[in-house]
C-alpha cells in the first residue's frame, strides 16, 4: 500500500499557467523517490501539493495509510529559510513549539536531532555565523525534529558547492537509513538523483507531466564507490535519455 | 586615523567655530540682546537652571508620552494594515492626509477644542506615528515566503504567525520607523508649544524661547535652544542604542564590519 497517492492531479495557477497536467504517481513507504526534470516541469509544485501548501485544481491526493499531510511531513526548501533572529536550537525547536510543546520538553529531542546532523556544538550560534552547508543541515534537522514519515526536499543542495553537496548527499542517505523515512527529493541533477534514489520519476515541462519512472537497481547503504558501479552508470544513462527525449519533444526550448 | 577623523576633527571644528564666536562677540562688544557669547549662554543656563529645567521636564514628558503613544499606535495599526489589504486601502489615505497637512497649521485649530498641553501631546503623536506606521506595514509585508510556508505547514495559528514570525521580521523596519519618528516627536511638541505659548498657555522649553525673546533675554533663549537640541540628540541615540541592542545578534545593519 503506498504512503501517498496522486491521481490525475492537475494544477493551474490563477494566471492560467498549467503547472501540472494529469500527474499520477504513488509514493511507497521507505523509498527514496527523486522527481527529476527541467525547470518549469512542476516538480516543486507537486511537492507543495503533497505538503498541503497548495490546493489541486483537479484530481486527488490521498494518504491510503491514514494520517494527513500536515501531521506527517518534514519540508526542506531550496533555501535554508532559517529565522535569522533565532539561534540554531530555537530554529530547530520551532516545529515542536508550533505544535505546542514546551521548550524543556522539546530540548532533548532537539539536541538529539542536532547531533544527528552533526551540529551539536552549534546550538547557540545564530544562522549568519554558519556556512551554507551548515545552514542546510539546520534546515534538515528542523524538518526531522517532528519525526515525520515523509520528508519532502525541494532542490535543497542546488545552491551549494560540489564538495559540500557530495558530503550532504552521503549524510542524507545515512539519515534516511537511521530514521527509516520516506523521501521525495526534487532535483534537476541526473547524477544526484541516481546516487540518492531508489526510484526516479522523470518529468517534462509545459505542461508538467511524468515521462518515465526508473527503478535504481542498487541497495543501501551506498558510498562514493557506488558512483563507479555499472548500476549507477545505467541509471544515469536511462535518466539522461528520458530527460532528453522529454526536452526534445519541445522544439521551442 | 579613523578615530581622529571621527571624533577629533568634528571637535576641532566645534572648537574653532565657538572660539571665533566668543572672540567676535568680545572684539565687537556685541550686546547680549543681539548675540550672546557661548560663555554667556552657559552662564544663562546655569543661572536660569531652575526655570529651564522645569520647562525641560514639561517638554520632555509630553514629547516622550506622545512618542510612546505613536510608537504603540503606529505599530498596532501597522500590524493590522499590514495583514489586511482591505483595511489598508480604507485607512491609509487618511493617515497620509494627516501626515502631509503641515502640523503648524493643524495646531491652532486643535487649540480651539483642546487645552495647550493636550495639543502638544497630540501634535507630538501626529508627526511621529506616520513613519512608524508606514515602516511597520512594509515590514509586515517583507516576511520570507519560505518561512511563511513553514509556519503554514506546521499549522501555526494566526497569533503565532504574527508574534513569532511577522513582527520579528518586521522589527528592523519598525526600529527604522522609530529612528525617524522619535526625533520628530520633539518637533511636533515644540510646534504646538510655540503656537499655544503665544496664546498664553504653556511652560515648556519652546515657550521659554518665545518668552525670552520678548523680554530680550537672548542668552536664556539660546540656553533653552541648546537644551532642546540636547534632548533631540539623547532621544535619537537612545533609540539607536536600543535598536542595535535588539538587532545585534542577527541583522546586518547592527553588526560591526569585521564580523
Amino acid at each position: 500500500m503506498p504512503l501517498v497517492e496522486l491521481a490525475h492531479v492537475r494544477k493551474e495557477f490563477a494566471n492560467g499557467t498549467v503547472a501540472l497536467e494529469d500527474l499520477t504517481m504513488d509514493v511507497r513507504e521507505g523509498e527514496f523517490l527523486s522527481l527529476l526534470g527541467p525547470s518549469g516541469c512542476g516538480k516543486s509544485t507537486a511537492l507543495r501539493l503533497i505538503a498541503g501548501l497548495a490546493e489541486v485544481s483537479d484530481g486527488a491526493i490521498t494518504w491510503p495509510k491514514g494520517g494527513s499531510a500536515r501531521s506527517d511531513i518534514g519540508f526542506v526548501f531550496q533555501e535554508p529559510t532559517l529565522m535569522p533572529w533565532a539561534s540554531v536550537l530555537e530554529n530547530v525547536y520551532l516545529p515542536l513549539k508550533l505544535k505546542g510543546m514546551s521548550k524543556s520538553a522539546a530540548e532533548p529531542k532537539v539536541r538529539e536531532t542536532l547531533a544527528l546532523v552533526g551540529l551539536s556544538d552549534f546550538s547557540h550560534v545564530y544562522p549568519r555565523e554558519l556556512s551554507g552547508g551548515m545552514k542546510m543541515r539546520v534546515s534538515i534537522a528542523r524538518a526531522l525534529v517532528t519525526e515525520p514519515r515523509l520528508l519532502l526536499m525541494d532542490e535543497p543542495f542546488a545552491a551549494l558547492d560540489e564538495i559540500t553537496r557530495f558530503r550532504l548527499n552521503d549524510d542524507l542517505l545515512r539519515l534516511k537509513q537511521a530514521r527509516n523515512i520516506t523521501v521525495i527529493f526534487v532535483t534537476h541533477s541526473v547524477y544526484e538523483s541516481a546516487y540518492l534514489s531508489s526510484r526516479i520519476i522523470v518529468m517534462a515541462a509545459r505542461p508538467g507531466r511524468v515521462v518515465a519512472s526508473i527503478a535504481v537497481d542498487a541497495s543501501y547503504p551506498r558510498t562514493e564507490a557506488f558512483r563507479l558501479t555499472p548500476a549507477y552508470a545505467r541509471t544515469c544513462a536511462a535518466a539522461s535519455a528520458a530527460l532528453h527525449s522529454a526536452m526534445d519533444s519541445h522544439d521551442h526550448l | 586615523m579613523n578615530a581622529v577623523s571621527r571624533y577629533i576633527l568634528p571637535l576641532l571644528l566645534a572648537a574653532a567655530i565657538l572660539g571665533y564666536w566668543e572672540w567676535s562677540v568680545w572684539y565687537h562688544a556685541t550686546p547680549p540682546y543681539k548675540l550672546p557669547s557661548p560663555s554667556g549662554v552657559i552662564t544663562a543656563l546655569v543661572r536660569d537652571w531652575g526655570v529651564l529645567s522645569t520647562s525641560m521636564w514639561v517638554t520632555l514628558q509630553t514629547t516622550l508620552l506622545g512618542m510612546l503613544l505613536a510608537f504603540v499606535g503606529g505599530v498596532a495599526l501597522g500590524v493590522v494594515l499590514g495583514m489586511f489589504k482591505t483595511a489598508e486601502n480604507m485607512l491609509f489615505p487618511y493617515a497620509v492626509i494627516l501626515q502631509v497637512t503641515p502640523i503648524i497649521a493643524i495646531a491652532p485649530i486643535l487649540l480651539i477644542y483642546y487645552s495647550g498641553p493636550t495639543v502638544v501631546l497630540m501634535t507630538a503623536f501626529i508627526v511621529t506615528y506616520f513613519p512608524v506606521l508606514s515602516n511597520t506595514i512594509t515590514g509586515m509585508r517583507s516576511t520570507d515566503r519560505g518561512l511563511e510556508a513553514l509556519f503554514e505547514l506546521y499549522g501555526a495559528s494566526a497569533w503565532s504567525k504574527i508574534t513569532l514570525l511577522k513582527l520579528k521580521s518586521a522589527l528592523p523596519y519598525i526600529l527604522t520607523g522609530f529612528k525617524i519618528g522619535g526625533p520628530l516627536s520633539l518637533i511636533g511638541a515644540v510646534v504646538a508649544e510655540i503656537v499655544a505659548g503665544t496664546a498664553g498657555a504653556g511652560s515648556g522649553l519652546a515657550y521659554r524661547i518665545i518668552e525670552s525673546t520678548y523680554r530680550l533675554n537672548v542668552p536664556r533663549a539660546f540656553a533653552a535652544l541648546l537644551l532642546l537640541s540636547l534632548m533631540g540628540i539623547v532621544i535619537f541615540y537612545t533609540i539607536v542604542f536600543v535598536s542595535n541592542l535588539l538587532l545585534r545578534n542577527w541583522h546586518e545593519s547592527a553588526m560591526s564590519k569585521e564580523r
